[in-house]
């Protein structure tokens, strides 16, 4: 296998410039002969379906909620990043990009990052035009605030539903073209498989999720726009049916897999409360502006936060990084709050918590400010934890939520697969190792209206209509078979245990071995754990009703047995990259204060992962990641 | 509110195979119920104990389970999402209720969203009112400078009170005549107050109302039930805003003129 990035030549700043001046056009007369299949109506897919469909291609489009409205970049709350500079205050495409980067401690592709940052000045443009009604000033322009670590004002936002707001103004673009004709959409339906002819990307199969029907449907070429895999974690801040199977149908087919191992996991979550627990919720980051991290000095202090004096108290966030403090970056927070619950510093019932504290704000801005900022937000806390946090310190916990790896692409945002594109959270993306608040938003737009719809054209242009097969073709039979094979062996096991038992045992030892902090040990354990579960799995798994009927247990099975195998992709990631890097800790790869110690010499690459059959071990390969434009630096926030 | 920290309840739930069968009524125990739990959470625990026992789950749509996706949809105690005010089934917890409590949980009840599963239906119609002109033309790279284009702020946070709709239906299911005019009116008077959506305005909820209809959601006699009972608070003031549109669109359209093409 061959990772050829194809950035295009000349200086940074020029080479998107390039592409789009050098790359091949469809006559738009052809246009309407083409099919696209977009999996997922995201910020990413839904973006991207529209805007190819208003060039003229015709577009089928899948998701499997009842509506494409509510793909989970819905529950984005905080913001989207663009580099428009609005307030004066020194930011730019090149400080975004910079930013970016830096962020994601060096593992990112630099040409990629910055076409990102230059686009993101369109895609506010862009929802702005379709309605999207972002928070203003009082003058009727546009309000800004600074976000997860900036030192610029570059967040743009729609009070705490900025996802929600972004996807609806892709949603209704999409909508509009359904209304037209252009797009076919298809809501319930589950991808179950990726349709090769001769190594080229044609089409998949679905799984009708109400009628249980098998489909095959064929295009031109495919895009993934199938989000991330943190439920793997089983808790995670993520939907309930977010899954990795379109993923790794693709990846089982010869696409790679990079970086699985850089998942991000965030800081500010409301704590776990028992066993029942289906899901965390995330307060947005937001909080950190006006908030104050702390854990009691003594271990097992079990007095009531507002009893324990300052001097008793240890603002670790802000004695640790003083120039960053509360607002040091998401795998910073996150690995400090697990230190200090490790220590047996951590507050509530289960000691898997620190407070979020706002007595200093409201005492400094008053209680009406820190409503007028975070009312939603103190209200969401309330319903979940009964406890007002006005009065009473937030109890937070970090949580899974977003995943850097995905499939590999190249410039093109296509996989090592022709014809095969993977747009958003589910290609391994531009946050290298971890990713910036509210730049997930920025990313996944970024892809769907402005670079998808050039990069898949330029594919197309050199695609034949006619190259296109029909449903008789032995490649699609074969793909429809094996879903349906799939389908019968999960149903026929017939044993004791729900999928929900398994994926939440899968969860806990990835939680525990592949987590936060990973070290050899904790990995090999995970290897030897991971596969012993998943032969349990398969012999003795529980799925009540039929294949043909609306079976919501076939459903989270299938998805779980997907997820018991890049589970293990993940450990066996982690284990081979030998250093840390942002979201990725490895124990044995610290300075002697306790930070992430990046290994450049051996590491600074991409790695991607060739499937090489059932049972056997994947192939790593590596690209290099070659910085031209910015200094490899330590990062530091203190 | 309970006080308990384990409650045991008794569940009339909704059974329907699928579309074409009869549905009824079915009694479960739900023993030993942390109040920590979540509505789902504790329809999850539920479900957990029906499969082990080989029996089929309740269906239900859920997702996010942070109350913003809007597929939870369920009726609970004769309420769209249960007894508490602006909380989704999915945010509701357990706490709101006592022990020894019967619970009677239902699917949304319209015509225009028929019941696939269980507590599952078909809501595909509120995407097609969409689909009718719920949207601002701009093409992808068709726009201009994002503050090119001043909207008060007091049109922006009005237009972000109805833009917060999450389409889950609650509205319709609450309302005696399964009328759609709540959500309907969001998305009109969301678009309706920017400047960007001025062009389509009376167009728009023309094609939207006409939909609709056709979908066969009942009308409205100002009951206000939907507001009462929705999630995000949605004010009936879009329908009022609504209607004013609806008005002026029906007194001053002309049939559109077809041109010839150029050159």
């Amino acid at each position: 296998m061959e990772l050829k990035s194809n950035i295009p030549e000349g200086p940074l700043e020029k080479k998107w410039e390039k592409y789009r001046n050098d790359m091949k056009l469809v006559n738009p007369a052809n246009k309407r002969k083409y099919k696209i299949i977009v999996v997922g109506s995201g910020l990413a897919g839904a973006s991207a379906a529209a805007s190819m469909a208003e060039l003229g291609y015709e577009v089928d489009c899948f998701c499997y909620q009842d509506s494409p409205r509510r793909a989970h970049s819905i529950a984005a709350q905080g913001g989207i990043n663009a580099a428009k500079n609005y307030h004066n205050d020194g930011d730019s495409v090149f400080r975004l990009f910079y930013d970016t980067v830096k962020g994601g401690d060096f593992r990112a592709r630099e040409a990629n990052v910055h076409r990102l940052a230059e686009v993101s000045v369109n895609i506010i443009d862009q929802c702005v035009a379709q309605g999207v009604p972002f928070a203003r000033e009082y003058g009727g322009l546009l309000d800004n605030r600074s976000f997860g670590g900036a030192q610029v004002s570059r967040t743009f936002y729609a009070r705490g539903q900025t996802g929600q707001q972004l996807l609806l103004g892709a949603y209704q673009a999409l909508e509009r073209q359904i209304g037209l004709g252009k797009v076919k959409m298809h809501s319930r339906h589950d991808m179950q498989e990726l349709i090769l002819v001769d190594g080229v990307a044609k089409g998949i199969v679905t799984r009708d999720m109400v009628t249980g029907a098998i489909e095959s449907h064929l295009a031109h070429a495919v895009c993934l726009a199938t989000g991330g895999y943190a439920p793997v974690f089983y808790l995670s801040t993520n939907a309930m049916g977010c899954n990795t199977t379109a993923i790794w149908r693709a990846y089982k087919k010869g696409a790679a897999f990079a970086n699985p191992c850089f998942t991000q996991i965030h800081p500010t979550c409301i704590p776990i409360t028992g066993d029942h627990q289906s899901k965390l919720t995330l307060m947005s980051e937001s909080l950190r502006n006006d908030g104050r991290i702390w854990v009691p000095k003594k271990p097992g202090d079990k007095r009531p936060p507002n009893d324990i004096p300052e001097d008793e108290r240890d603002y670790y966030l802000e004695r640790k990084y003083p120039s960053f403090g509360n607002l040091a970056p998401r795998d910073i927070a996150s690995r400090a709050a697990k230190e200090a619950c490790d220590n047996g510093l951590g507050v509530g019932e289960t000691g898997l918590g620190v407070y979020l504290d706002f007595a200093d704000s409201i005492k400094r801005l008053g209680m009406h400010a820190i409503e007028e900022k975070y009312g939603n937000l103190f209200e969401m806390y309330e319903r979940i934890t009964d406890e007002n946090p006005y009065k009473t310190p937030m109890r937070i916990y970090p949580a899974a939520h977003y995943t850097m790896g995905g499939l590999w692409v190249d410039y093109n945002l296509m996989s090592t697969i022709p014809g095969l594109f993977v747009m958003g959270e589910a290609n391994f993306s531009d946050h290298g190792a971890n990713r910036l608040g509210a730049s997930a938003l920025m990313q996944g737009l970024a892809d769907g209206y402005f670079v998808a719809p050039y990069t898949v054209g330029n594919y197309l242009a050199g695609v034949k209509p006619s190259e296109h097969p029909t449903t008789a073709h032995a490649a699609v039979q074969a793909a429809e078979a094996t879903v349906k094979a799939r389908i019968e062996k999960l149903l026929a096991i017939k044993g004791k245990r729900t999928p929900t038992h398994f994926h939440r045992e899968l969860g806990k030892i990835m939680w525990e071995h592949c987590g936060m902090a990973r070290n050899e040990e904790s990995l090999k354990k995970a290897l030897e754990l991971i596969p012993k579960l998943r032969e349990e799995f398969w012999s003795d798994l529980l799925i009540p009703g039929a294949g043909d009927e609306l079976n919501q247990s076939l459903e989270h099975a299938a998805r779980v047995g997907d997820f018991f195998e890049l589970a293990e992709l993940m450990c066996l990631d982690a284990l081979e990259r030998r250093e840390s890097c942002g979201g990725h800790f490895r124990e044995e790869s610290q300075t002697p204060d306790g930070e992430a110690q990046r290994d450049d010499a051996n590491f600074c690459h991409v790695a991607a992962w060739e499937y090489q059959g059932e049972g056997k071990t994947p192939v790593r390969h590596i690209e290099p990641l070659v910085f031209e434009n910015v200094h490899l630096a330590t990062r530091s926030y203190k | 509110m309970s006080s308990e920290k384990n409650l045991n309840l008794k569940l009339n739930v909704w059974r329907q195979k699928n579309a074409q069968s009869e549905g009824g009524f079915e009694t479960y125990e739900a023993p030993g119920i942390s109040t920590e739990m979540s509505f789902l959470e504790m329809l999850d625990v539920v479900n957990e104990d029906l499969i082990t026992k080989g029996a089929d789950p309740i269906a239900f749509d859920h997702d996010c389970r942070e109350g913003i996706c809007g597929a939870c949809s369920m009726v609970i105690d004769g309420r769209p999402h249960g007894p508490k005010e602006r909380t989704t089934a999915c945010q509701l917890h357990m706490r709101s209720f006592n022990d020894g409590d019967t619970i009677a949980i239902e699917p949304w009840r319209a015509a225009a969203f028929p019941v696939q599963r269980d507590l599952i239906v078909d809501r595909a119609a509120f995407d097609r009112i969409i689909a009718a002109g719920g949207f601002i033309s701009a093409p992808t790279g068709s726009a201009q400078d994002a503050n090119s284009l001043p909207v008060s702020k007091q049109n922006a946070d009005l237009a972000m009170d109805a833009a917060a709709c999450i389409g889950c239906g609650a509205c319709v299911a609450a309302c005696p005549n399964a009328s759609a005019m709540l959500f309907v009116s969001a998305k009109v008077s969301q678009l309706a107050l920017l400047p960007q959506g001025q062009p389509e305005r009376y167009i728009r909820v023309r094609d939207m109302v006409a939909q609709m209809d056709a979908e066969e959601f009942g009308t409205c006699t100002n009951h206000g039930e939907c507001e009462a009972a929705c999630p995000k608070g949605i004010s009936v003031e879009n329908i009022a805003r609504m209607n004013r549109d609806y008005l002026k669109a029906s007194l001053t359209y002309r049939p559109e003129a077809t041109g010839g093409g150029a050159g």
